[in-house]
Parts: C-alpha cells; structure tokens; sequence
C-alpha cells in the first residue's frame, strides 16, 4: 500500500510548516519592516520613546526575515566603477626618483650625467648620458628596493626591479608589489567610499569589491546616481602648494621641481606651484561647512592635527607674505597670501562654494582621499515610481499565473488537480520562505522567476498523474496504480529539473545584478518544486487514500 | 469531466513527418543564421554601451518632438520609442565614442536636462549607463554562459542516456536556440541581459520534454526489442504526448500571464520565453527525436552476450558502440 513511514511524514509535515512560518512576514512587508528598523535601533543603543512600540508590531517569537527588494524594485541606484591603480604605481615611482637622484648624484664619478626622461607612469626612465655606467646604476638603484611583506609565505622578495634597455635603466614595481599595492588601494577605496556614502546618511547601502579594481556601489533610494557619484567620484586629494607664480597661461612650461595647476574656476587659468606640497590633506581632523565672518560666503572650516598643526605652523611662518595655494584634486581652489603664521592647526577653505558644495566637501575632507581616481563603468538607476509600478505588475502577474495554474489542473486531474495545487501553495510559501530565510535579493526577473515556478512546478505532477492514469489503463489497482506512477515518472522528473538547474546554476555563476535574481529565484523554485510536487502530494495521496479506500481511481 | 489537450494515448505516425520537419526547422535555422549575419541583432544597450533613459510625461508623448530635442544634441544615433504606455517613453543614445567613460555620465545629464526643457514635468524613471568594457565582458559573458550551458546538458544526458540521445538533444536545443535569436534578429527585438537568461532558461526546460519522449524510448526499447525504431519512436511520443503538452502548457499559462501583466520592462524575456517553450517542444517530438533514429540507438543492453537483437531497419550496431 502506499506506505509513509512516520518520520518521513513529520519531515514533510515540517517543511511545509518551516516554509508558511517563514513567508508569512512578507505579507506583512511594511509591519515587519517597521519592527526589524525599530530593533535593530534598540540593540544599537537608541532609546527613543516610540521604538519599544514599533518593535512590538511584529511578535519577537516569529521569523522576521524579509525577502529583500532589489533596486530595480526598490529604486535607487547601481554604479560599478573601476578604481585607476595605475594611478597609484604612478605615484610610487614618483615618490622614488628623490631617494633614486640622491643615490645616483652620490656615484656620479662612476655613471656620468644622468636625467628622468619618462613623463610620470609606471615605470621610471633614467637616461645615462653614458652607457659604461649603467651596471654600477643598476646595482646602486637595486640597493633601493625594499621587501615586500609576502604575508604567511615569509618574504615575498624586492619591490622593484630595475632593467637597462639601450642607454636608459627602467625601474618598475615588481609583481608582489603591485599585488600588495592593489590590495591596499582597493582596502582603502572600499573604507572611503563607505565613509562618505554613510556620512551622507543613505540607508543600508552595498559596498563590495569585485574582481581585481573594482568596486560596485548600491545605494537603495536615490533619485539619481549622479547623487552618488558627487560623493563617490571625486578624489578629494587635499594639497597645500606654495605659488611660484600666479599668473600663467597654457603656454606657460613649469621649471624643473615645479607644476603647473588650472584654477578651479577658470579653466584659462594656471598657477605654477612648488611641486612638492607643503602638506597634504591626510593631516587632516576634521572639516566641517561654515560660513565666512566678513564676507558671509559658505566656507570650509578644517582642522590639522597635532603634527599636521606643528608643521603647518612652521611653513606658514617661514613664507609669511607668500601666496599659497589650496589644491583639490588637481584644481587650485584658491591662493591666499600668508599674512601671519597660523599657529593653531585650523584653516578656512574659501573658493566659490555653495552651501551644498561647501557641505559636501567637508564631507568628503572628513572621510579622506581616495587613493586612486575611479571611474563609472556602469551605472542603473531606477526611480522608486517605477520601483513601485513593478512590484505591482509583478504581484499582478504571479497571482493570475497561480490562479490560472490552480484552475487548469483540477480541470485536468480532478481531485489529484486539487492535492498539487495544495502541494503548489506549499512550494510558493517554500520559495519565498527561502528567500526571506537565506536574505536573497528580489528582483524583477526574480518575479519572473517566481512565475516560471508556478508553471514548471506542476509539471512533475502531471508526469505523475499520466503515469498513474497509464497504469490504471493497464488494469493495474488504484494503490499499485499511485504508487507504480510516482515510481516510474520518478526518473524524467529528476532528468528535467537537474537539467534546469544546470542552466540557473550557470546563470547565477556568469548573471549579475537583476539576472543573478533570476537565478536565484529559478534554482530554489526547482528544488522545492520537486520537494512538494513529489513528496507533499504523495503524503497528502496516501492520507486521503488511508481515509477513502476507493476500489476504483479516476485520476 | 476531464481537460483533456489530446486523447491519453495519440497513434500517429510522427516519424513519417520528420523529413518535413527536418526540412522546415533546417531552412529556418538555415534562414535564422543569416539573419543574424545580415540584420544582426538589436543589441540593447547591456552589450553595445550607451545610454538608455525611461521617462514618463504629463501628456501622452510626442515622440517625434523628442526626438527631434535628444537628437540635436549631437550625441549620434539616437532612438526614441513608446515603452508600453503612451506616457512613457525610452530613450536610447548610443555609446559615446571618446574612451572617456566620464562622458556617459554627461550625455545623461544632457539628454535630462533636454528632456526637462522640452517636456516640462517630465519624471525620470529609469537611466542606465554602460561603459564600453562592460559591455563588452557582458556580451563574451553572455556567449559563454549560452555555450557552457548546452555543453553541461549535453554532458548530463549523456551520463543518463546513450550518446546518441545527448547528441539528439543537443541538436534539437541548439535549433531552439538559433531560432529565438533568430526570431528576436526577424523583429528587431531587444537583445540584452535578460534575453540572454531567458535563453539559458530555454536551454534547460525545452529539454524536459526531450527528457520525458527519451525516458519513454528508453523504456520501450527495454520492453519492446523487436520493434523497428521508427515504429517505437512513434509509440512513445504517442504516449508521452498529453504529458508533454500539458507540462508546456502549464508554463505558457504562466508565462502568458507574466506576459500581459508583468509589464513592459520584462516583455521581451517574456516573449523569447514563450517562444523558446513553443519551439522547444517542437523540437522535442520532431527534431530530437528525429535525430535518434538517424542516429540509431544501441538495442542489445538487456544483456544478450553475443546476440544483438536484430532491428529489422538494419541497425548498424558497430557504428552505435562507438
């Protein structure tokens, strides 16, 4: 007979329960919502007067995991960008040639005149006006390198390695170095770009690595990724320069030691400024807007710390009456003229600032440098209107395909039609009680997923049930019957399932973002949908079947 | 009172029209391919770069206006088009051709703002960039993804069936494959990210029903070992028939449903979804099927030592071990 043994049932039996308990707060979204917010503000420490009330609007004892919204549900915005490392080998190499023209001027009897003749990049090219001297110039620059700490391995060997090619040595960063360089860069976008999105106050944004230089931002919520990006974009790197001069053209070539900066208002414009800075905005406490006690112009208000304060106070008293200029990212913001040292550690930033910009940088000065410039290599944006409209469509869409679905199999099967929509209710409370209890990500094509569910789910039914009708044609009983179809249809079900599981499994490994949903949603669907479709109707078939004992069986 | 799609058990001498069949799917394979060669496909912006903005505007809109807006701004081929509801509309610009991706990030400000002057009340719904590098990883994902797929079914069956069903599969999946791209290419469909899942989606469903006609050859060949092949093929897609038709079925009510209601932005995974299912089982009565019996299947695992079972459609049994 169609025999359940008792631990199978109570397996079943609470599987279906577990899924119910765990969907069950997603028809209670805002609730739930409202309560998890409020929680979660106790626990950090809030005391507010309405928070116990909100938290007692979902029971404490009952799960209240949601399913989470994507952003293209949500609204709010996507952006990958790619941080330039590049940038920062650049920017070693450039801090090397100092230590290089000192350890090279210190054997010049033996290699001649020498000079850089690379524009700035990652490699450094030294042009030896004799050739006889370049092996005492690669082994005094070689003497430069420094171990790069190789991690559990020990040490993971120099940090540079130099070349000749023709008359000119190259020095350039050896692999472990870059390895070690991209890995701190990437630590510190990541921590920058964290701290500025959190100061602006945006709510449980995504910041995650990917792949080598990359960075994906989501920030659920915002109307525009330009938003984000007036954050995320700029570097912030924070210089003060004295001023060689003031007034110089495009045309204008700096002298060696110096650059040549644009103003930040007038791209026509130019400083040429000592290159290296006085100091850097990395000395830098705090930043906050303000305004201007004369002028009444939004300002910046910055604060150095202690060594920072002390060095800012030296070079300001040695160059009274100097203009110097404040540099950010390249653009000089302004250039005052030193009237007195300033001795305390605090500044004012004034340029042509708006109250908005003035604010935003503060923020950004607070949150600190980039290391690297990055650069948006894709950006999605949806409006939370849209958002809307498309849960709705979805909603729509899922339960007409539901209802559609219910009805066709009982027209279909009859009674058994009846015992796999009641399987199928089971695997959507299943779905979605997954969801909510693995913290996946819904997103439109995830709805499409759910839907495709719907409609595949039965499919292992009606194996099943033309199974069981073909053995009842061959003059088998009704318990052989039912039993001989669950059997036999048993192996075209797992072929076909594993088959689209393939397939999900492959789009969740290549897919990302709203697709990755997809697949989310399509490979959890097919595991319960064979768990309810073959084992919850079987358990439900031999339950009625138990109670009824039909002689004869019309499926 | 049964629903019943077609009788339980269908006698029809199938295999007697796979020469049709073979004949109409080669041509529209054949004519699939050189549309996509010809035509090309209206690659969405996921895999050629740009620009793509959804706006909604107070009045229903008049396209021709804002094309006329977007397109002075000298940002190249620009496309207008009504999105599902004569309020909204979707504008495309293609990628910017300077390497800079900073200018993506421009010409949205640029077609905003456009749009705003244009069309005062206008609400932005939706914007997305894509750079030059990620469309092009996405499109060689994309490919990848597709290839792997058929290569893991192909592997799959092959572990569960003989060689010679894996290879029937696998062409009756790549025919279904070619023919939505070549459908979406017909139309001028766009072809984006989530045509690309609904392709893998495709990929692995269209095989249930193969799976289901060869777990009844396979059964059959056990059961009848003197049957010519033909005659067994036609008897088994016979019995297979009202599963297979109902399983699809199911799914293109829900698909069906999701296609009218699910909205505009999900319409064309939808469309390729229904498409592929309708091609799909197809292709599992005629095209695999059809490829198992020029195939040929080895009849002899009963285990008969020396004896293969003689197949009066002279089986060639050395050329099936392979």
């Amino acid at each position: 007979m169609l025999y359940f043994p008792a631990w199978k049932k109570a397996v079943v039996i609470l599987a279906c329960l577990a899924g119910v308990l765990f969907s069950l707060p997603n028809l209670f979204y805002d609730r739930v919502e409202r309560a998890n917010d409020a929680r979660k503000a106790l626990e950090a420490g809030r005391t507010d007067p309405g928070l116990a009330e909100q938290a007692a609007l979902w029971p404490a004892w009952l799960p209240s995991g949601l399913v989470n919204l994507g952003l293209d549900l949500r609204g709010g915005a996507h952006l990958l960008v790619e941080v330039e490392l590049a940038d920062v080998y650049a920017e070693r190499m450039d801090a090397l040639w100092p230590e290089a023209r000192k350890t090279l001027r210190e054997i010049r009897d033996l290699i001649g005149g020498f000079r850089r003749v690379d524009q700035g990049g990652p490699e450094l090219r030294i042009r030896l006006n004799d050739p006889a001297g370049m092996p005492h110039a690669i082994k005094a620059l070689e003497a430069l390198a420094t171990p790069v700490g190789g991690g559990l391995l020990g040490a993971g060997g120099p940090d540079i390695e130099v070349e000749a090619q023709g008359d000119e040595v190259v020095v350039r960063l050896t692999e472990a170095a870059r390895r070690q360089i991209d890995e701190s860069t990437m630590a510190q976008s990541l921590e920058i770009i964290r701290r500025r999105i959190d100061a602006a106050g945006t709510r449980e944004p995504t910041i995650q690595r990917q792949g080598r230089d990359r960075i994906l931002v989501q920030v659920p919520g915002v109307g525009s990724a330009e938003e984000v990006l007036a954050l995320i974009g700029t570097t912030a790197k924070l210089t003060f320069h004295l001023v060689d001069s003031a007034s110089a053209d495009a045309n204008t070539r700096p002298g060696p030691g110096k650059i040549k900066v644009p103003d930040a208002d007038d791209p026509q414009r130019f400083y040429i400024l000592e290159r290296e800075a006085l100091i850097t905005g990395d000395r830098l406490t705090d930043a906050q807007p303000g305004f201007d006690q004369q002028t009444g112009q939004p300002v910046v208000n910055f604060r150095f710390d202690t060594a920072g304060a002390r060095r800012f106070g030296q070079v300001t008293a040695a160059n009274v009456g100097r203009p110097f200029a404040i540099v950010l990212d390249g653009k000089v913001i302004t250039a005052p003229v030193i009237r007195e040292p300033i001795t305390g550690g605090a500044g004012q930033i004034s340029g042509s600032f708006t109250v908005e910009s003035a604010t935003r940088l503060a923020i950004l000065l607070r949150a600190g440098a980039l290391p690297a410039r990055i650069k948006v290599l894709e950006q999605r944006t949806v409006g939370p209107d849209l958002g809307a409209d498309s849960i709705a469509a979805g909603e729509r869409a899922v339960v007409v395909a539901f209802v559609a679905v219910l009805v066709f199999m009982v027209l279909a099967y009859g009674l058994f039609g009846v015992f796999a929509d009641i399987a199928l209710m089971f695997n959507l409370a299943m779905l979605i009680g997954a969801l909510s209890a693995l913290g996946a990500t819904l997103t439109l094509p995830g709805i499409a997923g759910i839907v495709l569910t719907v409609g595949m789910a039965v499919d292992a039914n009606v194996l099943i049930f033309e199974r069981i009708r073909e053995e009842l044609r061959a003059g088998k009983g009704p318990a052989r019957a039912i039993e001989l179809g669950y059997e036999r249809a048993f192996s075209a079900i797992v072929d076909a399932n594993v088959t689209t599981l393939i397939a999900a499994v492959i789009l969740f490994a290549m897919g990302s973002g709203p697709v990755k949903g997809f697949a989310v949603t399509l490979g959890i669907g097919i595991l319960t949908s064979v768990f309810t479709a073959v084992l919850v109707t079987r358990l439900i078939i031999s339950i009625w079947f138990a109670a009824r004992r039909p002689r004869t069986l019309t499926v | 009172m049964r629903l019943k799609l077609v009788p339980d058990e269908v006698r029809f001498p199938f295999m007697r029209w796979t020469r049709l069949a073979v004949t109409l799917s080669a041509a529209a394979v054949l004519a699939s391919i050189v549309l996509l060669f010809t035509a090309g496909l209206n690659f969405g912006i996921d895999f050629r770069g740009g620009t793509m903005i959804e706006a909604r505007t107070p009045q229903p809109a008049e396209i021709a206006r804002v094309r006329a807006a977007v397109g002075a701004l000298g940002l190249g081929d620009v496309q207008v088009q009504e999105f599902g509801d004569p309020r909204d509309i979707l504008v495309r610009v293609e990628a910017q051709p300077s390497d800079a991706e900073g200018d993506q990030m421009q010409t949205v400000k640029r077609v905003r703002e456009a749009l705003e002057a244009e069309i005062p009340g206008v609400e932005i719904r939706r914007v997305e960039v894509v750079g030059p590098k990620v469309s092009g990883e996405l499109i060689v994902q994309g490919a990848l993804a597709v290839a792997l797929s058929v290569l893991s079914v192909l592997v799959y069956i092959w572990l569960r069936f003989e060689w010679q069903f894996s290879l029937g599969a696998v062409i009756a999946l790549v025919h279904d494959v070619v023919l939505t791209m070549g459908v979406f290419s017909a139309l001028q469909l766009q072809f984006n990210l989530s045509t690309i899942a609904a392709l893998l989606t495709i990929v692995g469903y269209s095989l249930n029903d193969t799976v289901i006609v060869f777990d009844r050859v396979r059964e059959n060949l056990r059961k009848y070992k003197e049957m010519p092949l033909d005659k067994l093929l036609d008897l088994s897609i016979g019995e297979t028939l009202s599963r297979t038709l109902m399983t699809s079925g199911t799914t293109l009510l829900a698909l069906l449903a999701l296609y009218f209601l699910g909205g505009e932005t999900m319409r064309g995974f939808t469309f390729a979804m229904i498409w592929g299912i309708v091609v799909g089982t197809y292709s599992s009565i005629f095209i695999a099927a059809a490829a198992v019996l020029r195939l040929d299947v080895k009849r002899d695992w009963s285990g008969g030592a020396g004896g293969a079972a003689k197949g009066p459609t002279g089986v060639n049994f050395n050329g099936a071990q392979v």
